[in-house]
């Protein structure tokens, strides 16, 4: 057994680095990961069955797939136009918060662009019971759509600190564009997914 | 040369010392103190009044689901005699207090949903992980308080939810915890429950599974980002480690179940077909469904249930670990081993969910890949295991109500594990299938053995959350009773199951069953026994905490953070500072100025460390 003397050692290095809002957006990214992983995986094994079937995307899906894809452009210029102080982004000028409320005006565009979709696909006769792919259909762009929606209430929060408070925590920007831009990642797979599969 | 470098370093604390303590101020988890008794007790942030909420919902679920059992067990060998008052609660289910084999199958259901979901991961995992982890790695609460917060009360809204299945006119739901499609995905023509009854279980589900992502999205950010100076990721406890891998578990588990809670609410109310077939004639009725998978519901399941055995299972090792070393009062063989072990169980727990369907109609090669990461599973389990066992030789092991328990888990973690080894061969899983063999394996390896790490975690760290210690006498009666009992009711579950006594029957009208019946009996009241015994804990329990002796700070001689501060914590923890952390955390059996152990605080050097 060791015996001991009275001294301090050497500390090693600090692992804290407070990054909040930030590792807990990265942690929900793998949640949600998983859970298209487990949309997608239904859809591979529904798909073996004899009443798969095809039905056409609504060509609007491109429409707003450009949406969201510039919106997540728009997003990160804004966060190169503000100015940063030890943990906090500063509105330095009105051009970040033009890309942010540009950012958050795509978005919604986006969500309508989806809600445009399903009303096509309805126009149709496709409802979410109608066949299997349809069900897929409504199933993965509501839940991406609702994801979406999170992301934009995020957005309009920040919009809103800017403006009141003139500084938002650099952590919690970090963490929503990080999630914005997965979001559009996301979608662009989902459509891959749709217009391949559907 | 030497100049510059002073220089960058200074630059180097500075700039990152400002950027800690802004990024400190703006970060949720530094909280004023709670005021009234709402934001004190009900909708409180601290991490502490969380954990004990979780434990309090685990403790009346654990009684709820045990009735339940004793309803179950009086049924099987006395089928015809009345339960006076049982009339009251399920008119249809028990007309005249006498229980219907349809409500046997409800027990049944809400007996495995309460335990496994309720029971089994609210407390090792959200209720002990959220009073102590923040604490054992010096952190004064968790990374998103106002998260955790809302976990608890959506888990407690999932309760309420589940609950209200017992008092609508429907009944709860007969399709079992694991709710199989087709069954629960076709409403009420199926039987019984299966009307409104499913719906409401599936809400609940669904309701728990958010508030379990939350819970587990903040362990891990928690553990990554609050750890104290020197608390480096090898220096925390095996219970923190434990927690830590539970919730990345539990994040990707429960992110798979929710979406299948969401495919299978679809089917019941939506008209989709996910999960029930075509041409499919439920009490003589074409279902209008068509196409759909019930096998997919089996992946989808049991993707997530798998994993959520070790969710159960392993804050239990982490718990049993912790309290061991303790109690001998010397490390174990090797902490690490156990923490590389964990890791090994955490990442295979996703390479097995098929061996819950080798009958299920899976190709029987699939049955094979399956068998083999399964048995795998066992190479870090017995490693785990013969680290504790060779760790006991040469001990000064302490002799209380927690290492009692923390031996009794051993125990019923070989027993029902080696069982384990029969049912991960697809051959001898054919012929055991869905007997009583099953439901004595996992009612050990799982149930009981985390149930008594919540034991041996309740006598270890009583002392700490309330400031008292609990009665020794009662926790050694409470064990004895306990420990015995279990082998009692759940080692003939094995050979019932091996001379192919089926499982979820509610009567045995086969020509071989009767003669099994003086064993049924015998289970019986082996578990009624257990179960009474089980309110000289809960006495204890609500005892101790008003009149149990008051304890020290650190009853146990233990070195890990939470013994630095006082008992019970402040609601800051470390009453404002910063715990500075200097050593590996079990620093047993040596000479140190304080006795045989040296606190992780305690600055003193160690050599050979």
């Amino acid at each position: 057994m060791a015996s001991t003397i009275q001294s301090p050692i050497a500390l090693p290095r600090r692992s804290d680095s407070a990054r909040g809002s930030e590792s807990g957006i990265w942690i929900a990214l793998f949640a949600i990961t998983m859970s298209f992983a487990a949309f997608i995986s239904a859809l591979f094994i529904r798909q073996a069955s004899s009443d798969w079937t095809h039905i056409a995307a609504p060509p609007i899906l491109f429409g707003s797939t450009a949406v969201l894809l510039i919106s997540s452009l728009m997003l990160d210029i804004s966060r190169r136009q503000m100015g940063t102080k030890s943990a906090t982004y500063i509105k330095e000028g009105n051009k970040g918060l033009v890309f942010l409320a540009a950012t958050l005006f795509l978005g919604l565009a986006f969500v309508v662009g989806q809600c445009l979709a399903w009303r096509n696909l309805a126009a149709q006769g496709l409802y979410l019971a109608t066949n299997p792919n349809s069900s897929f259909f409504y199933v993965l762009t509501g839940v991406h759509a609702l994801h979406v929606l999170g992301g934009i209430a995020a957005l309009a929060y920040l919009f809103l600190q800017l403006v009141v408070g003139n500084s938002a925590r650099r952590n919690l920007v970090n963490g929503v564009v990080v999630y914005w831009h997965f979001m559009a990642a996301l979608w662009v797979f989902l459509l891959v997914v749709i217009w391949e599969r559907l | 040369m030497e100049v510059p470098e002073i220089e960058s370093v200074r630059w180097f604390f500075t700039e990152r010392g400002e950027h800690l303590d802004a990024a400190l101020k703006t970060q949720a988890h530094v909280h004023a103190p709670a005021e009234g008794f709402l934001g004190k007790y009900v909708f409180s942030l601290d991490h502490k009044v969380i954990g004990k909420q979780y434990y309090a919902l685990a403790l009346v679920s654990v009684f709820v689901g045990m009735v339940l059992s004793w309803l179950m067990r009086f049924h099987l060998v006395w089928p015809n005699a009345k339960i006076p008052g049982l009339e009251i609660i399920a008119k249809t289910g028990a007309p005249g207090g006498i229980i219907t084999p349809e409500y046997y199958l409800s027990l049944l259901t809400m007996h495995g949903t309460l335990m496994v979901f309720f029971v089994l991961t609210n407390a090792p995992f959200a209720g002990f992980g959220n009073y102590f982890l923040p604490i054992q790695i010096g952190a004064e609460d968790m990374a998103f308080p106002r998260f955790n917060m809302m976990s608890f009360w959506t888990t407690f809204v999932a309760f309420l939810v589940l609950i209200t299945a017992f008092f609508i006119p429907d009944g709860p739901p007969i399709s079992g915890w694991t709710a199989y499609a087709p069954l629960s995905a076709v409403g009420k023509d199926a039987g019984p429950g299966l009307g409104w009854g499913q719906n409401l279980w599936v809400i609940s589900i669904a309701l728990f599974c958010v508030g379990q992502l939350l819970g587990s999205l903040n362990f891990i950010a928690t553990t990554l980002d609050l750890r104290a100076k020197g608390m480096t990721l090898m220096r925390m406890p095996i219970s923190t480690w434990a927690w830590f891998i539970t919730s990345a578990i539990g994040l990707l588990a429960f992110a798979v179940l929710l979406p299948a809670c969401l495919l299978l609410l679809l089917d019941r109310m939506a008209g989709t077909s996910f999960f029930i077939p075509s041409g499919l004639v439920v009490s003589d009725r074409l279902q209008n469904h068509a196409g759909g998978s019930p096998l997919l519901w089996q992946h989808l399941f049991w993707f997530f249930g798998h994993p959520e055995v070790y969710i159960a299972i392993l804050p239990a090792v982490g718990i049993v670990s912790h309290v061991l070393t303790n109690s001998l009062r010397k490390p174990l063989l090797s902490a690490k081993v156990i923490i590389y072990s964990m890791m090994s169980i955490g990442f295979l727990s996703w390479m097995v969910w098929g061996h819950h369907m080798f009958v299920s109609g899976m190709n029987p090669f699939s049955s094979l890949l399956f068998s083999f990461p399964t048995l795998t599973i066992t190479i870090p389990a017995t490693i785990i295991t013969l680290i504790w066992l060779g760790s006991l030789y040469g001990a000064n092991l302490q002799l209380n109500s927690a290492s009692f328990f923390a031996l009794g888990f051993i125990s019923m973690f070989v027993s029902g594990g080696v069982s384990g080894f029969f049912l991960a061969q697809p051959s001898i899983d054919m012929y055991l299938h869905a007997t009583y063999f099953v439901v004595g394996h996992f009612h050990m390896v799982m149930g009981v053995a985390a149930i008594f790490a919540i034991f041996s975690g309740t006598y270890f760290w009583f002392p700490k959350m309330t400031g008292r210690m609990m009665n020794e006498t009662l926790g050694m009666l409470h064990f004895w009773i306990t420990f015995v009992g279990t082998y009692c009711i759940f080692m003939p579950f094995h050979y019932l199951g091996l001379v192919g006594n089926v499982r979820r029957y509610s009567s045995f009208v086969d020509d071989f069953m009767p003669a099994l019946m003086p064993l049924h009996k015998f289970i019986t009241i082996a578990a009624l026994t257990t179960g009474a015994a089980q309110f000289i804990f809960l006495f204890n329990l609500v005892y101790s905490r008003f009149r149990g002796k008051p304890a020290s700070d650190n009853p146990w001689k233990g070195t890990s953070l939470e013994w630095s501060i006082p008992s019970p914590p402040p609601w800051n923890n470390f009453g404002g500072d910063r715990p500075v952390v200097y050593h590996d955390p079990y620093q047993y059996g040596l000479k140190g100025s304080t006795g045989d152990f040296i606190m992780q605080t305690s600055p003193e050097k160690i050599l050979n460390e």
